[in-house]
This record gives C-alpha cells, sequence and structure tokens, in this order.
C-alpha cells in the first residue's frame, strides 16, 4: 500500500497516520490541535474528558479513542463544536472549586490554558462548591481534590508505571472522587513517592509537590508565554513527542 | 454491631470465611462478596474493607471504589432496617411521596437519616419494577408493594417491634405476575430440553442459520440481531467463552423480565444453554438486579432442576464435551450495569462503567474473552426459535421486527400489567386493551424512551416505528408533564457511572436546572439553557445512558411546552439564588416559621 491511503482529513487539511493510531494522535503529530485533558501520549487513550469531541463522517466521537482510518472526514475546529468543547470546560469548572489566582499550578494548568485558549470568559452555571478535602499527610506532595477533574490519569500513571495503584476513581456521578490506597486513607501513609510518576502527571492542581512554591512567578510559567494550542504545535515542529 | 451469631447460625469469622470460601478468594466476586458480607454485617466498616483487601489480595482502592459505586452496598451504618421507596414517576402517581413523608415524619426521621439508635433509615430508590402494583419500597432488599397508609403504620410497628424482616407477613413481600394479555411467549408452557434438542439435531451451524433466518433481534432495546452475535463470537479465536443473561432490568417502568425470571425461568436458561452449545462456552452468568433478590432461590431451584435432567453440567444430553454451569450474579442498584460493557466491568467485581467500544463484548468481553450478552426474553425467544423454526418466526410480526412483544403496561391504566403482541401493535391498540384513562401521552420505553401525544397512538410499536425495551407509562388527563421529566432527570443524574464530563455534570445541570423551573424561578433563558445542554451531552457522552438522558425532556418540551411554560416568570432571568430559602437556617434556629419570617422572591419584580 502507498503512504497516501493512510491518510484522512481534519477540516479539510489532509493528514498521514501509521494504521492504530487514533485521530487524536495523527492530528498532534502532524501539529494539528485538538483539545484535550484527560490524554497524554504515554498512556493508553482513556475518553473521559471528551474535550477532543470531533464529527467523523457526519458521527460524534472522541478523537482520542476512535482509530484513524484512510478517507475520514474529520471536523474539529468549528465554532459548533467549539461551544460544545465551552460548555464542557464550564462543567469542570463548576464542578469542583477551582480558584485560579489562588492556585499554585495557575499558568502550568492545562484546564485554564485550554479555558483561555477556547476563549470560556466565565463558569456560566451556579457552582456545585463540593466539600472536598485537602489532604496535606504526605511530606512531600499535597493532594487537593478540590482541583480533581476526574481524567484518572495519575491511577493510570501509578498503575501502569509505578506498579502501585495508589489511587482510584470511586463513587457515582457527581460524588465521583478518588480514593488512596493506605488504610487510613491517606496520601502519607499509602506508598505513594514524590518520584513517582502519578506526582507529575496531573493536568491541574491537584497533586501538587510539596516545598516549593511560587518557584516560577506568575506570569513567565508555560502557558502565559504561549497558549497551550502553541505549545502542543511547537511541540509537533520540533518532532518531540507531543 | 453485633458481633455474634446470625441468621446462619456461625459465628462472624466463620461466616466471613465461608462467603469467601464459597466464591474462591476471587476478586472478579468482590461485588457478590460485599453483597454476602453486607447481608450478615448490616455495612462494610472501613475495618472490613481492610480485611477483605488483605484476603484477597488486591488494593483497598479496588475495594472502596466498587463499595463506593453501588447504591445497595454501604459504607457507613444505614441501620438495620434500611428502607427505600421506589421513585419511579408511577410510584409517584399512585401517591407514593404522601407514604414517604408518612413514615419520615412518624420516625421522626429526615432523608436517608440513621435513627439515634441506628435501627432504621429511609430514604428514595430508582424504579424497583413494581411499577403495576406499587407503590413499592425495598426493606433490606426485599421488595413490598401495593403500599397503603395501613401498610405503612404497620410496617414502623414490625420495625419498633424490631421483628425480623424474614418474619413479616408473606402478604407484604407478594409479587404478582399480572399478566393480561399472551402470546406466543407467554402462552407457551416450558417442556424442558425440548429446544435444546432441536438446537442439539440442527448443530452449531444450523442453530445460527435458523436464528438468522428468523430475524430475531434483541428485546434489550438496541435490537441487534441475535444470530449475527453469536456468530461472531463464535468465530473469535478464544481459549474460553461465555454466555451472559442481562437480567438487570433497571428502565424505569420496565417489569416484563421480572414475570420472565419469576415464571419463565427454564425458558431462560434453556435460551443460555442453547447459546453456550452454539458458541462454544463452559460457564454463563445470569446477572439479576439487585432490586430482585427475591428471585434467587426459585432461580437456584431451576438450575438445580436443570442439573438433574442433565440440561446443565457435564456431556450435556449426552453429547461428549458439551459441559456448560450457570451462575447467579446479583447487582447492587446500578441502572447503568444494565448497559453490556458495564455489566461486563461489574460481573469483574468492579464498578459499573461502561468501557469503550469497540472491542465489543463479541470479540472481548468477560475476562477480555467473547462473550455474549443478551436480554431475558430473548433467550426465550431462542427457544421459540428452535421450537418452530426460523422460517415460521420469520411470518410473525412486521418485516424488520419478527416475533412478539411484551409491554409492561403502567400508570393511569384500569388493568397495568404485561401484554404481549406481535410487533407492529399499534400504541391505541395498548391503550385500548389495558383500559387507559383519559390518556393525554405514552411514554415508551422507559426513562430514555420515547414520549408520544394523542396524536401519535396511531404509531406502531416495531424497531421500524417506535422501538422499546417494554416499558409502557401512560399519563391520564391532568397529569404534568414536567414532573415526569423532572423526576427522569433526578434519575439520570442519580445513576449516571461518573465516568465522562457531559454526562456526570450535565445531567446534574439538568436536574437543578429542572429544579429551579419546578420551584417557579424559572424563564425563557431557562428553557435555552437545557435546550444547548441536552444538545451536548446527547453527542457527547460516553454510552447510552447519558446520550439518552435527555430524551424525555426534548420530548415533552416539544410536545408539552405548555407543562413547562406555566411554570415560568415572564421576565428574561431570576437567579437561582433563593433569598427565601437562605433564611430557612434563621428559621430552624428561632424556630419562627411566621409570615414575617418568610420573604416572597415572587412578588414586585415586574412593577
Amino acid at each position: 500500500m502507498s503512504d497516501i491511503e493512510y491518510s484522512f482529513t481534519i477540516d479539510g487539511q489532509q493528514v498521514r497516520f501509521t494504521p492504530g493510531e487514533t485521530i487524536l494522535q495523527a492530528a498532534l503529530k502532524a501539529g494539528i490541535f485538538i483539545p484535550h485533558l484527560c490524554f497524554h501520549p504515554e498512556f493508553r487513550p482513556h475518553g473521559s474528558c471528551k474535550l477532543c469531541t470531533v464529527v467523523v463522517n457526519g458521527r460524534t466521537t472522541a478523537a482520542c479513542t476512535t482509530r484513524a482510518m484512510p478517507g475520514q472526514d474529520v471536523y474539529s475546529d468549528k465554532p459548533e463544536l467549539n461551544s460544545h468543547r465551552r460548555l464542557l470546560l464550564q462543567m469542570l469548572f463548576v464542578e469542583g472549586n477551582h480558584f485560579c489566582p489562588g492556585c499554585e499550578k495557575s499558568g502550568n494548568c492545562q484546564l485554564q490554558a485550554l479555558a483561555y485558549d477556547l476563549e470560556m470568559l466565565n463558569p456560566h452555571f451556579a457552582h456545585f462548591f463540593p466539600k472536598r478535602p485537602v489532604d496535606a499527610s504526605h511530606p512531600d506532595a499535597v493532594l487537593d481534590l478540590n482541583r480533581c477533574i476526574m481524567c484518572e490519569l495519575c491511577v493510570r500513571a501509578s498503575r501502569d508505571v509505578d506498579g502501585k495503584n495508589v489511587f482510584a476513581l470511586a463513587g457515582r456521578g457527581l460524588d465521583s472522587h478518588l480514593v488512596v490506597d493506605s488504610k487510613s486513607g491517606k496520601l502519607g501513609d499509602s506508598t505513594f513517592a514524590a518520584t513517582d510518576k502519578a506526582a507529575s502527571v496531573c493536568p491541574v492542581g491537584a497533586i501538587l509537590p510539596k516545598g516549593k512554591g511560587f518557584a516560577v512567578p506568575i506570569g513567565e510559567r508555560v502557558y502565559d508565554k504561549e497558549s497551550i494550542r502553541e505549545k502542543v504545535v511547537g511541540l509537533a515542529d520540533t518532532g518531540a513527542e507531543p | 454491631m453485633s458481633q455474634s451469631v446470625g441468621d446462619d447460625g456461625l459465628p462472624l469469622d466463620q461466616a466471613v470465611e465461608s462467603i469467601l470460601l464459597r466464591h474462591q478468594r476471587d476478586p472478579a466476586c468482590l461485588v457478590q462478596i460485599l453483597r454476602e458480607l453486607q447481608d450478615r454485617l448490616d455495612y462494610i466498616s472501613p475495618r472490613t474493607v481492610q480485611q477483605l483487601a488483605a484476603k484477597l489480595e488486591i488494593p483497598i482502592t479496588r475495594v472502596k471504589s466498587t463499595l463506593a459505586f453501588y447504591s445497595f452496598l454501604y459504607d457507613e451504618p444505614r441501620g438495620r432496617y434500611r428502607i427505600l421507596f421506589s421513585d419511579n414517576i408511577t410510584d409517584r402517581m399512585l401517591g407514593s411521596m404522601a407514604l414517604y413523608r408518612h413514615m419520615l415524619n412518624r420516625l421522626k426521621l429526615e432523608p436517608g437519616e440513621v435513627s439515634a439508635d441506628g435501627l432504621v433509615s429511609v430514604a428514595l430508590t430508582s424504579c424497583t419494577g413494581m411499577c403495576d402494583q406499587g407503590p413499592a419500597l425495598l426493606v433490606n432488599n426485599r421488595a413490598v408493594t401495593r403500599l397503603t397508609p395501613e401498610r405503612i403504620d404497620e410496617i414502623i410497628g414490625l420495625i419498633r417491634a424490631q421483628v425480623p424482616v424474614s418474619a413479616w407477613p408473606a402478604a407484604y413481600f407478594k409479587v404478582e405476575d399480572n399478566i393480561r394479555r399472551a402470546d406466543l411467549l407467554l402462552n407457551t408452557e416450558w417442556v424442558p430440553g425440548a429446544a435444546l434438542q432441536t438446537a442439539i439435531e440442527r448443530g452449531p451451524h444450523g442453530v445460527l442459520a435458523e436464528l438468522k433466518q428468523s430475524n430475531l433481534r434483541g428485546r434489550g432495546g438496541a435490537g441487534f440481531t441475535t444470530g449475527i452475535k453469536w456468530e461472531a463470537a463464535r468465530k473469535t479465536p478464544a481459549e474460553a467463552r461465555w454466555v451472559v443473561c442481562n437480567a438487570d432490568e433497571g428502565e424505569p417502568g420496565t417489569f416484563k423480565d421480572r414475570v420472565l425470571l419469576q415464571s419463565y425461568a427454564g425458558s431462560i436458561f434453556e435460551g443460555m444453554i442453547i447459546a453456550a452449545y452454539t458458541i462454544g462456552a463452559k460457564r454463563g452468568f445470569l446477572y439479576l438486579r439487585g432490586e430482585y433478590t427475591y428471585l434467587l432461590p426459585s432461580l437456584e431451584a431451576t438450575l438445580a432442576d436443570l442439573r438433574r435432567r442433565n440440561l446443565l453440567g457435564e456431556d450435556i444430553c449426552g453429547v461428549e464435551g458439551f459441559d456448560f454451569e450457570i451462575d447467579v450474579h446479583v447487582g447492587a442498584g446500578a441502572y447503568v450495569c444494565g448497559e453490556e460493557t458495564a455489566l461486563i466491568e461489574s460481573l469483574e467485581g468492579k464498578p459499573g462503567r461502561p468501557r469503550i467500544r469497540p472491542p465489543f463484548p463479541v470479540s472481548r468481553g468477560y475476562r477480555d474473552q467473547p462473550t455474549v450478552v443478551n436480554n431475558v426474553e430473548t433467550l426465550c425467544k431462542v427457544v421459540e426459535v428452535m421450537l418452530r423454526g426460523g422460517a415460521w418466526y420469520k411470518g410473525q410480526g412486521t418485516r424488520q421486527s419478527t416475533g412478539t412483544k411484551i409491554l409492561s403496561v403502567s400508570g393511569d391504566v384500569e388493568r397495568p400489567g404485561l401484554y404481549e403482541y406481535p410487533f407492529g401493535v399499534r400504541v391505541a391498540q395498548v391503550l385500548e386493551d389495558a383500559g387507559a384513562i383519559e390518556p393525554r401521552a405514552v411514554q415508551i420505553s422507559g426513562a430514555s424512551g420515547t414520549c408520544l401525544t394523542r396524536r401519535e397512538f396511531g404509531r406502531r410499536i416495531a424497531f421500524e416505528d417506535v422501538p422499546t425495551a417494554g416499558s409502557f407509562m401512560v399519563f391520564g388527563k391532568g397529569r404534568d408533564l414536567f414532573e415526569m421529566a423532572q423526576n427522569f432527570a433526578h434519575f439520570f443524574a442519580h445513576e449516571s457511572c461518573g465516568f465522562c464530563t457531559p454526562c456526570r455534570v450535565g445531567t446534574s445541570l439538568v436536574a437543578s436546572i429542572l429544579d429551579k423551573i419546578g420551584d417557579g424561578h424559572g424563564t425563557e433563558y431557562e428553557m435555552n439553557e437545557l435546550a444547548f445542554l441536552s444538545q451536548v451531552i446527547r453527542s457527547a457522552s460516553q454510552c447510552g445512558l447519558g446520550q439518552a438522558s435527555c430524551n424525555a425532556l426534548t420530548d415533552t418540551i416539544q410536545k408539552f411546552r405548555g407543562d413547562y411554560e406555566r411554570r415560568l416568570r415572564p421576565i428574561d432571568f431570576e437567579p437561582a439564588f433563593d433569598l427565601d430559602a437562605a433564611l430557612g437556617k434563621a428559621r430552624a434556629i428561632t424556630g419562627r416559621d411566621d409570615s414575617g419570617a418568610r420573604l416572597s422572591t415572587r412578588v414586585d419584580i415586574d412593577q
């Protein structure tokens, strides 16, 4: 088979792919940004945040879990889809307790960066203001569930990379919450370590290192310098893994 | 908590050991183990969680996540008598909320609160499948039907006297079949092994050919062709294959599987055995919804009978190597487990979160091996096809929807119960037969289904027109369809598994917006919000639960807009914040509730 047969289009632009890749993987490799939160290039696609929702041959689906197929006609950067994405972001903001100005992750946070990128101007809905505990029992890390967006990246990192199963998602619906593998339920009593993959994979500020605060001033952080879109596409241009 | 000898006559440690032993310390049986432990302990304490994790050699998080997922599993005490009122709209139409409040008042309890003596708690649960004989409740997972104020008072007396549920009057627990119109399925008496014998004579390929010719389609709602499903599972190379009967009948207003499980269990199991023979499975499960736990003894008895007849076990019917066994798995209160991949996750002892499809269960299902999941009614239909042949079966019903369909009819009708018709029956015919009382609307196929107005009563029940999993709820003159939509919205918010953003958050947003409208604070603004929200929830959700969660909402807004509009304020927007409600705490503290202690937020705004 010639190379050209392994291609599809996103918003009219031709994208090549390797068989087995998902639409999102192929798009990112080609330098086309599709918003996403629960996807991480080092992990198996998960498909829960739904930010990467696109229209493939007329059917709405998540780009991260849909395999690229020759000849697919994909729509992504369209006003209607971006308005859907803004709504999903607003859902994530009102579901938890996100106070960006006081958050150490501000400027490095993918949720915040995507909200800027998609021009989400306010949370729109009445906040649910859930009561969620902060767990500061671990000497090297703090677990602030107020900011958790249920992407399960820490769950997957701890299970698949660290081999520990420190985290799991429990509960149902709006009561969904992260639980920790220890008798007390506290992170400090678990086998979690600051060197774990799970310690650095959180896209928001739910898992943060202790003993280090505002080392990089606000205004000079990752997404202060360039938008998440430019950042991801820039990585693709240099040939690095997105 | 008493740690002494229980109903089973065993000391606690021994009882726990025997439960673990019965499940061979297999983490895949976690839901069953937790359920049985809770029967013994009333709830699962943190200490029990730790012990269980240690004994099953799994992370504590694995036990916690499963425990916290299922409505009927408790991680804190909920009383020795745990009362859950069925909260389907049909229960409400029969006056369930007045009975619920009556019980709470007499016991001096808030919803979900445990009495100070640890004796009792009273709360709501999703539809328990007793819509034809409601209002209904569950007490420690046992169904009580036909509630009246007198019966509620009697129950309160029994609880106060601490009479064990097993010693309560048997009449409380009587569940009627209420078969009103029997056709092919409900009229046929089960002849043990007759259908299996014809299957064996035809051979697996012959069975598949017969099923395909019959064009039998799944009765669970999706309508996938059974023959194609079985063939796919058979063709997938694998070490083992599995047969699963989906008896997690959770769709509000559906109860036909309950009757089949109660009175036609032999046919269901024989359908499973034929499936096993055809695809080459050695083991199967019947996944019974937790609300139907009361059926467990009779199902086990039927299985024992099948073993005696050599229709289960080894070398079935003398066919060498044809070995098959069936286990009954009992669910624990999670509507989403009716979705086949969530059901499989639950069978594996995990939270019932739907998997990403593909792969489909026919190639990677239970334990990642090919698995056929069929609805209860579909399996009975397999028996029919075997006995009467595919060509004959194809002549029944309509072209795309062959055979008959059982409808669970409830709501404003004189004769609620089961009605079996050939596919293609008109809605008006069902309404007439059931004695519908001035019907205003019919909600077909449950909370996730379609709402039909009087003008649409000429439509037909069939995959070509109005498909259904079997629920048929009738709303008479004067019924308020907004209340139905609001009830369903809360149902979906409660039952969302929490995996994907649009369903996890969106269903709760929809419920809270409907509450705002219901409380008289809604405006046209909220109607626009609902339209946009439902569009995104439908298109972006992971599984059918989320995708269908706004069906009733959009149908009723389109067809019964007046039921919404009469609640709306004639202004552009009113905030959700309710100043009067915010004063509630002050009223409670001061014990003052006269007119001077109340604000009306509904006056003066327009002036």
